[in-house]
């Protein structure tokens, strides 16, 4: 463990990236002690601009303030990336380990319909899914979980692909395993790293796809998020320009930030790539 | 004395901060005349190879870089020229031949084109000319309808004619020096035979200084004229070849022949009669599968095994004998279990097993054990020793707490600190981690043990320890031995009885000693003719 932070520390990006998310989570669990009211109640003048009328980011057109916004909706971002993103993991280890370790027509069968979700922009498969099931949260997490599986099933496979002639799952036969244990025990294991890397990844593109749905009116109305924001303060963005803005840079910085995590992650799980530089 | 080529003076490599050693080469001495072959031998991370690239200007920088000393080459110290002195030199004055010419050869590059960009880059000649000139050196390294190869792609030939292709490539211009890092190591001993003839001849003819870089004492005896052989770094002994082989002085040396299995066989072993395994005319075949929906051309089917029978008695130790491509590991695999075979059987003390499906198998798993021949590859990386080596007995129904006090005895036995247990595999080295190979398939207490070229890819000291190893087990615990090899030396050593096996047939079975004293069929003639250092007598040396 020491060990993996040694490595990891050393892509000082990485450190940085690290450092946000945690401000991030602390602002987010800390949301009620600083602004225990309720994010969508109206607590002022509308349209005051940041640092007017006791707002400190300003307030939209209804009066609500803009910096309670940002920090409630943290909760809402981060929860949903986090939960889709394990999600559609779940679902992609499953596809691709069996795609992976029997082949055949088992394997043409999955990846066939792999290819189905991939052929579909995930972006508007995922408004369809939504404007179907009614937005809520569980609807938002089960369409982007649906929208971003593939990537992962398909690397799961290849890495399947790969472990599972390699001589010390074939001597696991030899001792009579059965194919469960042998995928869960043995091949699992050892294509963790790269799922954790193109995790945290999705962690981020979940943010956004959450983001873009509460844009388009498709969020939770009763939850705050960052897009919602944005959604409300889209129309008045050349007059009221702080509506649209701090939510947007938020979930910049976030994205970003879990982005450097990812990349951190590989140099640090994957050293031997890092070393031809 | 002819002309002095090359001369490498107290030349220090530095290794990165961190390493288990400050140095890769330590106060090395060389010199190369012109015609002369010298051969620089060792294990692995003796610094054999960096010798070499140094000499082409080719250390991995900048980790590994040279710390102190000079390469002379023509009166210019190659550690201090410019880079573009390098490029210049390279190719044209020193050229080098690696380990594996799949990799070694650009995949997306014809054979022709990769002759025609040395002279591209080295010499004006026009295109006809330069084509002219590659038809001449492939011809010249005896590779078969050259203006066909000229055209080809690098898997489009066999591992022996990208090999010479590389050859003709290095010899392209007329280099004063040749290196070859381990030229002939990925090859099969009767191509290795003709690699070697070939690179005697060509040098004979350019009057080429050699600088062959080997682990293989017996490819030093076919091709030496002088040789020095390096330890951890250092250069512990130079010599004539005569002297370093028949007469080492350093004990290191010494150890390193005395490791070398002879290539005189055992005596046989008063057969049993009792037949533990049998395969009554197994075959299998590869690659005649359908595409999905019956679309697109069916692929080209493969023989690898042709009615192949065989007899194991108990005690024993049969080797099966081949070159890669003979179809000997997939015979194993069929025996053991890992692929289906299509048609024959195979009978485990009686019982035919070949239509058995896993379920069945199960209860058979702990009479027919193997050994793996990557101790890299062969253990999980991410589970404990102790957990690889009891997990065996806990499937066939072990209680937890013996599997574990077997595990501990397991480990005793292959020469293991018992309280490995607890270790992962990266903390060990291949010959260890080949033990543990071995103690994993001890562990379900087989009848039969399936060995899978379980040293060839162990230095050659540390064969000898599991070569020993195995015989010691195989002793102690009345084990049948089924052993894959492709080297004839380690047959000689341990097997009583040998099947020799070419294009996925067996040509030639019976024992060991008589088989070697008098082949009959021409491919063992032929392999026996191939294996390096063969007129080289061990047994005189002190």
């Amino acid at each position: 463990m020491a060990d993996f932070w040694n490595r990891y520390k050393r892509n000082r990006m990485a450190v940085l990236g690290l450092f946000i998310i945690v401000l991030i989570l602390i602002m987010a669990s800390t949301a009620s002690l600083f602004y225990p009211d309720d994010p969508f109640r109206l607590v002022g003048k509308p349209l005051s601009g940041p640092l007017e009328n006791g707002f400190l980011l300003g307030s939209d057109s209804l009066g609500r303030d803009v910096a309670s916004g940002i920090v409630h909706g943290a909760k809402t971002s981060l929860l949903i990336g986090l939960i889709a993103t394990l999600v559609s993991i779940f679902i992609g280890i499953f596809f691709g380990a069996f795609a992976g370790y029997y082949g055949g027509r088992l394997d043409d069968f999955l990846m066939r319909v792999t290819e189905i979700f991939q052929t579909i922009p995930s972006f508007v498969f995922a408004i369809l899914l939504v404007a179907i099931m009614k937005p809520s949260i569980s609807s938002i997490v089960i369409a982007i979980a649906v929208v971003s599986w593939p990537g992962v099933a398909r690397l799961v496979r290849g890495e399947f692909l790969s472990l599972k002639n390699r001589e010390f799952v074939q001597a696991c036969h030899t001792l009579g395993m059965g194919d469960m244990s042998i995928m869960l025990r043995e091949i699992l294991p050892n294509c963790l790293s790269p799922i954790i890397v193109i995790g945290s990844l999705m962690v981020a593109t979940a943010i956004l796809i959450e983001s873009g749905l509460a844009f388009l009116g498709l969020g939770d109305p009763n939850i705050m998020s960052w897009g919602f924001q944005i959604g409300a303060g889209r129309t008045m963005l050349r007059s009221a320009w702080w509506v649209c803005t701090f939510p947007g840079i938020a979930i910049l910085v976030t994205v970003l930030a879990i982005n450097l995590i990812g990349e951190g992650l590989n140099d640090a799980l994957n050293p031997r790539l890092k070393e031809r530089q | 004395m002819k002309n002095l080529l090359l001369s490498i003076n107290d030349l220090s490599i530095l290794l990165p901060e961190g390493s288990d050693r400050q140095y890769a080469v330590q106060n090395a001495d060389l010199k190369l005349h012109a015609g002369e072959t010298v051969c620089v031998v060792g294990e692995s991370g003796s610094g054999k190879s960096l010798t070499a690239r140094a000499v082409m200007g080719l250390l991995p920088a900048p980790h590994v870089r040279v710390g102190s000393g000079e390469i002379m080459f023509g009166g210019q110290d190659i550690t201090k020229v410019s880079n573009e002195r390098l490029r210049e030199m390279r190719g044209s004055e020193i050229s080098m031949i690696f380990q594996e010419p799949m990799t070694a050869l650009n995949p997306v590059m014809s054979i022709g084109d990769q002759i025609d960009e040395i002279f591209r880059y080295h010499v004006s000649m026009n295109k006809k000319e330069r084509v002219e000139k590659s038809i001449r050196l492939l011809e010249d390294v005896n590779l078969p309808d050259p203006s066909r190869i000229i055209n080809a792609y690098p898997h489009e030939l066999s591992g022996g004619q990208r090999q010479r292709s590389m050859i003709a490539m290095a010899l392209a211009l007329g280099p004063k020096i040749l290196i070859a890092d381990e030229p002939t190591t990925a090859l099969d001993v009767t191509t290795q035979a003709q690699i070697l003839e070939l690179i005697k001849n060509m040098q004979k003819r350019l009057d080429t200084g050699v600088l062959f870089i080997t682990h293989d004492f017996g490819v030093v005896a076919d091709i030496a004229d002088r040789v020095i052989v390096m330890q951890e770094g250092k250069i512990v002994e130079t010599g004539t070849a005569r002297q370093v082989l028949n007469k080492p002085k350093h004990a290191y040396t010494q150890s390193l022949i005395a490791a070398i299995p002879r290539l005189k066989p055992r005596q046989a072993r008063k057969r049993s009669e009792n037949i533990v395994l049998r395969t009554d005319d197994i075959s299998k075949s590869f690659g005649s599968g359908i595409s999905f929906f019956g679309l697109g051309k069916g692929g080209r089917e493969v023989k690898a095994v042709q009615k192949v029978n065989i007899e194991l008695r108990k005690g024993e130790t049969l080797g099966i004998v081949g070159e890669s491509g003979s179809g000997k590991s997939t015979l194993a695999r069929c025996i053991i279990k890992l692929m289906e075979s299509d048609d024959g059987r195979i009978e485990l003390e009686g019982v035919d097993i070949s239509k058995f499906d896993r379920k069945n198998m199960r209860s058979h798993r702990k009479r027919i054990q193997m050994v793996f021949q990557d101790p890299f590859a062969s253990l999980n990386p991410r589970s404990r020793i102790g957990d690889i080596i009891s997990q065996g007995p806990i499937l066939q129904g072990a209680s937890k707490e013996d599997a574990h006090e077997n595990t501990r005895e397991l480990l005793d036995i292959v020469g293991l600190d018992p309280r490995s247990f607890d270790r992962f595999p990266h903390e060990f080295s291949g010959g260890q981690r080949q033990r543990i190979g071995i103690a994993r398939a001890l562990a379900l207490k087989p009848d039969i043990l399936v060995a899978d070229e379980p040293v060839s890819a162990l230095d050659v000291s540390i064969q000898a320890q599991i070569l020993e190893l195995l015989d010691k087990i195989r002793k102690q615990m009345d084990l049948s031995m089924l052993f894959i090899t492709h080297d004839l030396r380690v047959a000689a050593q341990v097997c009583d009885n040998v099947a020799v096996m070419q294009y996925g047939q067996v040509v030639e079975t019976g024992p060991t000693a008589k088989l070697f004293a008098n082949p009959k069929h021409e491919y063992t003639k032929a392999l026996l003719a191939a294996v390096p250092g063969k007129d080289w007598h061990f047994s005189q040396v002190k």
